[in-house]
């Protein structure tokens, strides 16, 4: 082999080699970020923490079944504003609106919206209902949310929608359904599993976010008494745990991000694995 | 595409005839959640701009060139480059890292490991793109913080400190720490779309290349990266929007400090952990210049999505087989 091919083959090696590295070192920080999590997070996991609220830093127990409740709370309501309204735009998308100029211009600011950075989201939530109602809500927290719920459902439904084979619709209308029948009774059916894994994906996305919650639902020492009250939230509740001075704090932290990834990647598991084997949704 | 809508309205029906048919309900109740989508889009920048409009006559153009931010009732003067600066400073950090890496592994993805191999990679991948950023935030502090206060800050000090970006003095957080953390955010952004571009590749460019007696990695430098060039460069886009957006990982280890630094290890600050911090508290002349500093923030991340979605529509969309 002559002295030029020798090096060609060596730059082969080892840049080919080096691309492999880097696709390893994804999983490796994954596994370093659940192993790290778990080690510290566990042994501050029981009953306690599960079920009472938090103590003052030193004192003994407590636990953040507020932030547990209200994260429940924020996102239950996120979800039935977003969800919906997201999958009939996506119906829109897909179906009704298809190549259509409308639907182009709708499918790019579905884009947009769903770049637009989460804190700017909650201020805008802040302006439209924590100002013009002069109180912190859960409310002004789900709204906030479920404009990120909305474009993400949007677009995961239509694309969902548009892998429906045509020979299905059709067979549908050639049957003499109308149009949204047609939608209703075969199309959506048929994508129920791809649409369905979309919204979970969508909803554990927005269960992690903190930044529109930090002018919208605030947070709360107690328990929240209502859609109306500020609310403790598990993302923001990790926040002020972890960017305190009290290290009984930080070992709660480490509990609560354990929860809360621990809900994010089982939701996300169940979605990609079980539902839809190898789907993927929109990127962004 | 033709409309199959045409084949059950041969005629043109009365409309109250197919409003009973549902089909126009069904069109009109999807159509008006869809112009929902556009319509919140555009009254988001509407709501910024009536809110911050004191500070934008007020303060005008010096306000992106102002220097110093004080909220001091006396003072009360607010200038936003600090914030601009740290802002773009920790994502070009962050991208510097993570593009590398990112099309490295996306290469190793799409050309090199078997399928099945490849799936379970990429579904890693997208998991870790799940995980909350106050997560990393958590593990940033606890983790990150101290190892660049006691060992990657003190080293590149001794070895680089003679440049102006690494000198002391050193807290642990700062620039390069938010950066880190923001490389790896963006890290499985990259890799997904990257790979996705370059998957779009023809197989025959590949073969071509090899049939031309050059290397695996000829093929894929020379030959593949150019074809799916747009779709990358479309990825990295994604992965700096993200990056300048990204709140609070990068509140808990930037370091909260209003001043412009040269030096990556000291502390700084970026628009969106300024507005996190501060909002909340903020006087009548200070809420609207956070509210300014989010439409900047707002403008930056949309011309760049924008840009980048353009690109990635352009190079996905020509379609092909897997090689």
């Amino acid at each position: 082999m002559t002295f030029r091919n020798k090096r060609r083959t060596a730059v082969n090696n080892v840049m080919l080699s080096l691309t492999g590295v880097f696709a390893f070192l994804t999983v490796t920080i994954l596994i370093l970020i659940l192993g790290y999590l778990v080690y510290n997070g566990v042994t501050s996991l029981n009953v306690a923490f599960f079920t009472k609220l938090p103590v003052g830093p030193g004192q003994a127990g407590g636990g953040i079944a507020n932030a547990i409740i209200g994260s429940v709370l924020v996102v239950a309501v996120a979800s039935l504003f977003g969800l919906p309204i997201g999958f009939l735009s996506g119906v829109y998308l897909a179906e009704f609106g298809a190549g259509t100029k409308f639907a182009y211009v709708v499918r790019y600011t579905a884009d947009l919206l769903n770049g637009v950075p989460s804190i700017v989201i909650g201020i805008f939530a802040w302006t439209v209902v924590v100002k013009p109602m002069h109180h912190y809500s859960a409310f002004a927290g789900s709204i906030a949310l479920s404009l990120m719920l909305i474009p993400i459902t949007a677009r995961s439904t239509e694309q969902f929608l548009l892998e429906v084979p045509r020979a299905m619709r059709e067979g549908a209308l050639a049957l003499g359904a109308s149009k949204w029948k047609a939608i209703a009774t075969v199309i959506v059916p048929a994508a129920r599993k791809g649409i369905l894994t979309g919204m979970i994906l969508g909803v554990a996305r927005i269960s992690g976010e903190s930044a529109p919650l930090l002018f919208t639902a605030l947070g709360n020492q107690y328990w929240c008494r209502g859609l109306m009250d500020q609310t403790s939230t598990l993302p923001v509740m990790i926040y002020k745990l972890a960017t305190s001075p009290y290290d009984d704090w930080h070992q709660q932290a480490w509990a609560a991000g354990l929860i809360l990834l621990g809900l994010v990647l089982i939701a996300n598991i169940t979605a990609r694995v079980v539902l839809t084997r190898g789907a993927s949704v929109p990127k962004g | 595409m033709a409309s199959p809508a045409a084949v059950t309205q041969p005629r043109k029906k009365a409309l109250s005839e197919r409003l009973r048919g549902g089909d126009m309900v069904a069109y009109l109740l999807t159509i008006f959640f869809a112009t929902l989508i556009l319509l919140v889009t555009v009254y988001i920048v509407y709501e910024l701009w009536m809110y911050s409009l004191p500070t934008l006559k007020k303060f005008g153009f010096s306000f992106i060139g102002g220097q110093i931010w004080d909220p001091n009732p006396d003072k009360n003067v607010y200038g936003a480059l600090p914030f601009i600066y740290g802002t773009l400073v920790t994502s070009i950090v962050a991208l510097l890292i993570s593009v590398p890496l990112g099309v490295g592994a996306a290469i190793y993805l799409s050309e090199l490991a078997e399928q099945k191999l490849s799936n379970i990679l990429t579904f890693l991948v997208e998991l870790l793109a799940a995980v909350p950023s106050v997560i990393y935030g958590l593990l940033a502090i606890f983790t990150l913080v101290p190892l660049m206060r006691d060992y990657i800050g003190p080293f590149l000090e001794k070895f680089l400190g003679w440049t102006p970006f690494f000198q002391s003095p050193i807290y642990g957080t700062g620039y390069l720490t938010a950066g880190l953390v923001l490389a790896v955010m963006t890290f499985p952004f990259i890799i997904s779309v990257s790979r996705e571009a370059l998957m779009a590749v023809p197989r025959e460019q590949r073969e071509a290349a090899l049939a031309l007696g050059a290397t695996q990695w000829e093929s894929t430098y020379q030959i593949v990266l150019p074809y799916a060039k747009l779709g990358i460069i479309g990825s990295v886009f994604l992965g700096l929007a993200r990056a300048l957006g990204e709140t609070m990982a990068v509140t808990m280890v930037i370091g909260n400090d209003t001043h412009i630094h040269a030096s990556l290890l000291n502390q700084g600050y970026t628009i969106a952990a300024l507005v996190a911090n501060e909002f909340n508290e903020a006087g009548d002349v200070q809420g609207p210049a956070l509210v300014e500093l989010c439409l900047v923030l707002f403008v930056m991340t949309m011309l760049i999505n924008a840009g980048a979605r353009l690109m990635i529509t352009l190079t996905t969309s020509k379609g092909s087989a897997r090689a």
